[in-house]
């Protein structure tokens, strides 16, 4: 190995790409160097639950070999790292949570069989909230994980693993799940890109259920090419996935280099209300007018019932779970108590000791707003409130292209600070539960840093158009640096 | 019981299978008795991260049954989840419809007590996925639990409490059992539980308005354990109310050994399902193209049938109930007429008596028949065209059930071809009466029925094969003198 | 909205968790505080607002009636603390 193998981390998957294609160095070559960095590096992050180093080097020996054969797939021999959400055939799947602590999973998501079939080598599986319910990683029955720019700030949640990873420098790019804001508001965190795609445009199958008709599967990488390349490759139709869209996969790197002269940017004004962090807000106005010298218009659009999203948010995510989180009795897979006297205790006490304070506060508010009793009031109400939260995007999107502002109310936050109030969490994700109520993509791209933490603009768009996500993040990147900043730990 | 002071009111719940090779939401097969759980997918395990896909044979079938039954078919339904821990219950939810079903409003006509029709109202049949089974026998402290049967659709078909009798709902469940068979989308088979059946029991006094406190009766796996089980909980609530006690509302099982009914044990807090919308299944909608592409697959029904065969056949209205109660029997049934002269009435019967008992003795379906629809009508012509008689049939029928080859070569080959010359048929009366001097002279004096006497024995001395009309004749033609 | 620790029991028991006391008491106080904010719901004006279970507006695609899966029993009951004969065990269930 040349002396230019040390920085093999530093590169974006896309250029990692161009350097297995030129011959500088071999997969194994590049997926070595990113294990041993993992092994040096993961104990200051705890950003991996496993690390499946065996699996990964005979994965890259085969892409190597199908590259000297010539059939290797668009992603073939680079290195990439699953959420632990998503299950892996023959390998340790655990959702963060002790009740999966023991789960090897008979089979592979969809998702993972993507990016399998497309020659990616997974590293490991990264660090989570539990079951992802959290937006801090402090819920994980592993631990929580650190942020890269600070080691005593949360790197938030719950793919707070996969960002950290990637933000680290341990992997180009990394799988994760958005519920709530949970690819998004990491990304941002952590100085990452993160992208949240349209409801049904990614497989659900295999991606652990939290909250069903919320959950979506997504990337987080340095740079936007790199998330356009990444999910070209895990988007598209899956028959197994009810939900799962049939509608055709655009070639999303090639709609990269459009500009964005003429694109109608969204403000929305309820987003620099109170609550967000002054400093956040300048830098949020700052990314937006370099939209604008690109030759981008905004538009002032009203998001009328954003105030509601969260608790809606927290009536229909909690109501989902409460049923999700049931098939975990103790009995199929997953922790049993020992000596269980009945029925009722083995379950009692399975549940009890498998999950973890705020997966149980989770499925008990489900439990109670799905009650007999409570369900008009509470369930029915907020799914009738998820209508005019929708109908307020669709609206906004009669008139722009994409919504912009920033992806969470304040940078990284320190450990500790908020997991003992859970509304002050909750209230972390006002900005991107509404694309997650009403099924829309989007993105956080890193803005610039407030106290040294790096601080993320938001943007939204319309149903099945993560093109122009991309294509506006791409062009905002490609005259910023900000994604380039490392922190210094890592370099 | 307790006279006619009180009414009973039953409403049933039909379960029953349909007959896909998938499961409702897997691709699992749905074949019954494989080892346990070898027929258990990661869908049916409730594994983290599967989903389910909606099988579009079960679609077709329920809007068939909808139609059979004179019901709306919904242009959109909902699958919602039905949220309680049980261990044959693998998800912690049973996916069935709630508010949105995919049938409502349908009906059907049974007879009542006094053989007048009477309409039952049918609620609703929705789509809904079967639990799994738990095995108690041969395991110590433990219930072993079978998943196989998870995920197997149902459809079950909620009716109105319109019946007041044990009778009137057997009358129902097995028009239902009837409908469901001719329609193709169901097996019926009540040992391996493919159609079960909860009832809904209450006693009221007579002419009051509002309904008595009900019990729901589960476990009831065949129709003579359901009357019985009706009739048991009907004194039951009777005997509780003259006491001057209350008919608690709860769900009680049938125990066909002691033949009683008794509350389920499992401390089960009152439920509260907490029914919601399944998010990972979208609303099913149904267009009027596809309902009226189903309508034209819709079989004849067994009521059009019955009257189709009492008008075509000139069949007595009883006999054309029996032989359309399944569609096999009545496709048998038309064979056979159509391939043969004989009468309908001739054909109907035979297969009611003969055939019947021959398949019962045996325990076979008529599609396994010994005896197929082209030979029975074979043996039916002969019988017909006097070739043989009836009794000498029955000799026939057995030889072809055994394998002997069809009528005509039987009755060659064992020399069964009825006497039908006069002078031979005389020449035997002759025998018999001379042999017979003191009946003889009995009969001539009015003693009639000595007729029979001598039937019987010129029968006997041509080993059956005389033709009998023709005996009687001469008989009657030899003795007047 | 304040829970009263019987609610939380009650729901506890629904949902099939075991909770320590110590637990309880803080289950009341946090699920009483989570109720309590998005009790907010209840001032959105939804007269004749249709509820939305679906982020979009599309309708169940159907599978077709053919057998696809081949099941690894013995593979799957790997994750099973207890199994014997290929089935499941629980405690003895008393119906």
């Amino acid at each position: 190995m040349s002396d230019n193998h040390q920085e093999l981390h530093a590169r974006s998957l896309t250029e990692l790409a161009a350097g297995l294609d030129g011959g500088e160095f071999t997969s194994v070559e590049l997926t070595q160097s990113l294990l041993e960095r993992i092994a040096r590096l993961d104990g200051q992050l705890n950003a991996f639950i496993t690390v499946t180093a065996d699996e990964a080097l005979a994965a890259a020996e085969r892409a190597d070999e199908a590259r000297a054969a010539g059939t290797g797939g668009v992603l073939n021999g680079l290195p990439i790292v699953h959420k632990d959400i998503f299950c892996t055939s023959g390998v340790k799947t655990t959702c963060g949570s002790r009740m999966l602590d023991n789960f090897v999973s008979p089979y592979d998501a969809t998702v993972v069989e993507k990016l399998d079939a497309a020659g990616a080598i997974f590293l490991g599986k990264s660090n989570m909230d539990e079951f992802a319910m959290g937006s801090s990683n402090e819920t994980s029955y592993f631990g929580p994980v650190n942020n890269p720019w600070n080691a005593e700030c949360s790197p938030g949640g719950s793919s707070g693993g996969s960002a950290a990873a990637v933000a680290a420098r341990l992997a180009p790019a990394a799988t994760g799940t958005d519920t709530g804001g949970s690819i998004r508001q990491p990304a941002a965190l952590t100085g990452t890109v993160g992208i949240k795609p349209t409801y049904g445009r990614v497989s659900r199958y295999g991606m652990i259920a939290f909250a069903s008709s919320l959950d979506q599967a997504g990337v987080i990488t340095r740079t936007a090419e790199d998330a356009a390349r990444m999910l070209g490759v895990m988007a598209g139709f899956d028959a197994r996935d009810s939900t799962s869209i049939d509608h055709p996969v655009p070639d999303y790197v090639a709609g990269l280099s459009k500009s964005v002269k003429g694109l109608r940017v969204g403000v929305v004004r309820q987003h620099f209300d109170e609550g967000l962090d002054e400093q956040c807000g300048v830098r949020v106005h700052e990314a937006i007018a370099v939209l604008e010298s690109l030759g981008a218009t905004t538009v002032e659009v009203d998001l009328p019932n954003l105030d509601l999203s969260v608790p809606t948010y927290y009536v229909v995510a909690p109501a989902e779970c409460s049923s999700n989180l049931s098939r975990f009795d103790g009995v199929r897979f997953g922790h049993r108590a020992e000596n269980a006297e009945d029925l009722m205790d083995l379950y009692c006490r399975s549940r009890g000791e498998g999950f973890g304070d705020e997966v149980k506060r989770r499925i008990m508010t489900g439990t109670y707003v799905l009650s007999a009793g409570y369900y008009d009031a509470y369930y029915l109400k907020a799914q009738q409130v998820r209508h005019l939260i929708a109908d307020d995007f669709k609206k906004a999107f009669s008139d722009v292209d994409v919504i912009a502002g920033p992806t969470s109310p304040t940078p990284a936050f320190r450990l500790g600070d908020k997991i003992d109030d859970p509304i002050t969490m909750y209230l972390n994700d006002i900005y991107t539960i509404g694309a997650n109520l009403a099924g829309l993509p989007g993105m956080s791209v890193p803005c610039g840093f407030v106290d040294d933490l790096p601080v993320g603009l938001h943007l939204v768009a319309a149903h099945f158009d993560e093109e122009t996500l991309l294509q506006c993040t791409h062009q905002y990147q490609q005259h910023t640096d900000w994604h380039l900043a490392c922190p210094e730990a890592f370099k | 019981m307790t006279g006619s002071a009180w009414e009973v009111v039953i409403g049933l719940e039909i379960h029953a299978q349909l007959a896909t090779r998938s499961k409702i939401f897997s691709g699992a097969s749905t074949a019954y008795g494989a080892e346990p759980n070898t027929q258990a997918c990661l869908v049916d395990l409730g594994y983290p991260g599967v989903l389910p896909v909606l099988n579009e044979e079960v679609v077709r079938m329920a809007a068939m049954f909808g139609l059979a039954v004179n019901a709306a078919v919904a242009p959109r339904s909902v699958f919602a989840r039905k949220n309680y821990f049980y261990p044959d219950l693998p998800k912690g939810y049973q996916i069935s419809q709630y508010e949105l079903p995919i049938v409502e409003h349908g009906e059907l006509y049974i007879e009542d007590a006094d053989g007048n029709e009477k309409r039952i109202g049918i609620t609703r049949a929705h789509l809904e996925e079967d639990a799994g089974k738990s095995i108690h026998e041969g395991l110590d402290k433990s219930s072993g639990i079978d998943l196989n049967r998870t995920g197997t659709p149902l459809l079950e078909i909620v009716s109105e409490p319109d019946m007041r009798s044990a009778k009137e709902a057997i009358a129902y469940m097995r028009k239902i059992h009837t409908i469901v068979r001719y329609l193709g989308i169901s097996d019926g088979n009540m040992q391996e539980g493919s159609f079960r059946c909860d009832a809904n029991v209450s006693v009221r006094p007579r002419g009051q308005e509002e309904f008595g406190t009900r019990a729901e009766l589960k476990n009831l796996n065949s129709f003579r354990f359901i009357e019985k089980a009706i009739n048991f909980e009907v004194e039951r609530q009777i005997e509780l109310i003259e006491e001057g006690r209350e008919v608690v509302q709860e769900t009680r099982l049938y125990d066909s050994d002691r033949d009683e009914t008794r509350p389920m044990r499992s401390k089960e807090e009152a439920n509260d399902y907490r029914y919601f919308p399944d998010p990972d299944l979208l609303p099913v909608e149904i267009s009027a193209e596809y309902i009226e592409s189903v309508r034209q697959q819709l079989p004849e029904l067994p009521d059009a049938k019955k009257q189709r065969f009492v008008a075509e056949y000139g069949l007595r209205d009883e006999d054309a109930g029996i032989l359309t109660a399944s569609r096999a029997v009545a496709d048998y049934f038309e064979d056979a007429a159509a391939a043969t002269e004989a009468p309908a009435q001739l054909v109907a019967n035979w297969i009611m008596g003969e055939l019947s008992g021959a398949l019962n003795r045996e325990g076979l379906e008529i599609g396994d028949s010994k005896v197929s629809a082209a030979e029975l009508a074979g043996m039916l012509s002969r019988i017909h065209d006097s070739t043989i008689s009836g009794k000498i049939a029955k000799q026939v029928f057995e030889a072809i059930w055994g394998g002997e080859g069809t009528a005509d070569a039987v009755i060659e080959a064992k020399g069964l071809k009825q006497i039908t010359d006069s002078s031979a048929i005389e020449a035997v009366v002759d025998k018999v009466i001379a042999a017979n001097p003191s009946q003889a002279a009995d009969y001539r004096a009015g003693k009639d029925k000595l007729i029979g006497y001598f039937v019987g024995q010129v029968m006997k001395e041509t080993r059956g094969q005389a033709n009998p009309a023709q005996v009687n004749q001469i008989l009657k033609d030899k003795l007047g003198n | 909205m304040s829970l009263s620790k019987e609610q939380v029991q009650h729901i506890a028991m629904l949902a099939r968790l075991e909770l320590t006391d110590d637990e309880y008491a803080e289950s009341v106080a946090k699920l009483s505080r989570i109720v309590d904010f998005v009790d907010q719901l209840s001032q959105a004006d939804t007269d004749g607002v249709i509820p939305m279970a679906h982020p979009l507006d599309a309708a169940q695609r159907l599978r077709p009636d053919v057998v696809t899966e081949r099941i690894e029993r013995d593979r799957y009951q790997e994750n099973a603390a207890a199994v014997a004969g290929g089935l499941y065990l629980v405690p003895k269930v008393i119906e």
